[in-house]
């Protein structure tokens, strides 16, 4: 079983050198830690920078300086700074290209449910909804069940909705999954010491299992 | 053409009960602080807020929010924002949230004169409900409207005394946007310098949207989420 920098190390694995990256906050944001040296990714942030660098050092910090979930961050050499409409701009325009969000529910036909339990918790879409409905490739990082025990990977969402037939990898705790454009979460990986029946048990919706299931490279 | 007022309080003045402003700033970054205290101090109410964030419970909008002063917040975010959330979930405060791309180009649609825009955003959720979709190339887009709003209140880093404004890092975010888009715009500012100290190519807002500008006090400029690495 992965944790969540384990979660965040193979999601690193689908960055290829000359991306632009957008990654949201939770355990998306830790993937900047994996991304491989040898290969040359620009980190875009959507409230108005390309060229996220990493946290800054104990006393460097600055409250110009930060990222979409606030935190503070740097700059690097290269750096552009924008304002919000042209952020989404070229997230519209498909200029980023890989997307990687949290979510607490995704159906077996790609869509994702994120920002809302009706009567109980509201966090808002914040850039989620802009950024599943224009982006081509996106991969969702979430534990594999809820708090309650329920599987997240659902036939159909139960939650308000965020973007429909979008989300196209999930990595979770337990396994990697396509989905599969015409339904269906697919089985690509396990995560370390998991089992296939295991994976089976904690996926409501359509599960995809054909030959042997490798185990994760760790 | 000079735009300069005295203080914060002489910015505000005309907001009255009722009006709908825009307030520039992602999280605490940006926040036109002094303006925002400045209405605290004035208190208006029954305000409608487009904003992208609702400031955090002790700062920026949280402050208003506290005083009541707000009837209904329009955002596309309110996490770690306790008492905005708790005002949603009871109903105390109206609110509605919308995409965050759609938010920054319904303010750029209004600065540019433009009465709508087609976004995908939201596209087969409940954002959608209630709006025009048009099909264009094979995808669905929601038609937007471009705000309207009494006045925008935002924060730069310079200005000088014909209104021009220049940003500083991500603390452009919506106040470039916002300060297009209102009927009157206020701008608050680090530093106001005489016109020429700013380079013509290095200008973000041309002071043409830009109504009334001062140079703001004791900026506080606090961080919501400080986060360092070690050396």
């Amino acid at each position: 079983m992965l944790d969540k920098d384990g979660i965040a190390k193979r999601i690193a694995k689908e960055i290829k050198d000359g991306y632009y990256v957008n990654l949201g906050i939770g355990i998306p944001t830790l993937v900047a830690n994996y991304i491989p040296e040898n290969i040359d990714v620009v980190l875009q942030s959507e409230n108005g920078l390309l060229g996220m660098g990493p946290f800054p050092l104990d006393g460097q910090e600055d409250a110009d300086v930060i990222n979409a979930g606030k935190q503070t961050i740097t700059m690097l050499p290269g750096s552009a700074v924008f304002d919000s409409a042209m952020s989404f701009g070229m997230i519209r325009a498909k200029k980023v290209n890989l997307t990687i969000l949290g979510a607490m529910e995704v159906s077996e036909n790609g869509d994702i449910a994120s920002w809302k339990i009706p009567g109980k918790m509201v966090k808002g879409m914040g850039g989620a909804m802009d950024l599943v409905a224009s982006a081509e490739n996106i991969i969702v990082a979430m534990q594999h069940v809820n708090k309650a025990g329920e599987s997240k990977l659902l036939p159909k969402c139960t939650l308000p909705l965020t973007g429909i037939n979008c989300v196209k990898k999930i990595v979770t705790e337990l396994a990697v999954f396509d989905v599969l454009p015409d339904g269906g979460f697919k089985l690509i990986e396990r995560a370390p010491g998991v089992s296939v029946d295991e994976i089976k048990k904690a996926t409501a919706g359509k599960l995809i299992i054909e030959g042997e299931i490798p185990e994760m490279a760790s | 053409m000079n735009k300069v007022v005295n203080d914060a309080d002489e910015a505000v003045r005309g907001i009255e009960d009722g009006m709908t402003l825009m307030l520039g700033g992602f999280g605490l970054c940006g926040l036109p602080e002094n303006s925002i205290a400045a209405l605290v101090k004035k208190g208006v109410k029954d305000l409608t807020c487009i904003s992208n964030n609702a400031g955090v419970d002790d700062f920026g909008i949280g402050l208003m929010l506290k005083q009541r002063q707000v009837k209904k917040m329009i955002s596309s975010y309110v996490g770690e924002n306790a008492e905005f959330e708790r005002q949603l979930l009871s109903g105390e405060l109206e609110v509605e949230l919308i995409p965050q791309g759609t938010l920054a180009t319904r303010c750029m649609a209004a600065g540019y004169g433009m009465p709508a825009i087609f976004t995908p955003a939201g596209i087969g959720t409940e954002v959608a409900e209630g709006k025009e979709v048009r099909n264009f190339k094979g995808k669905d887009y929601l038609m937007e409207m471009a705000f309207e709003a009494d006045f925008a209140i935002v924060k730069a880093w310079k200005g000088d005394t014909m209104g021009n404004l220049v940003y500083r890092a991500t603390a452009r975010n919506f106040n470039a946007v916002m300060a297009m888009a209102g009927n009157v715009t206020i701008a608050e500012v680090e530093e106001l310098v005489e016109p020429g100290e700013l380079d013509p190519d290095h200008i973000h807002t041309p002071g043409i949207y830009v109504h009334r500008i001062y140079q703001g006090q004791d900026y506080e400029k606090r961080i919501e989420q400080r986060t360092v690495r070690k050396k």
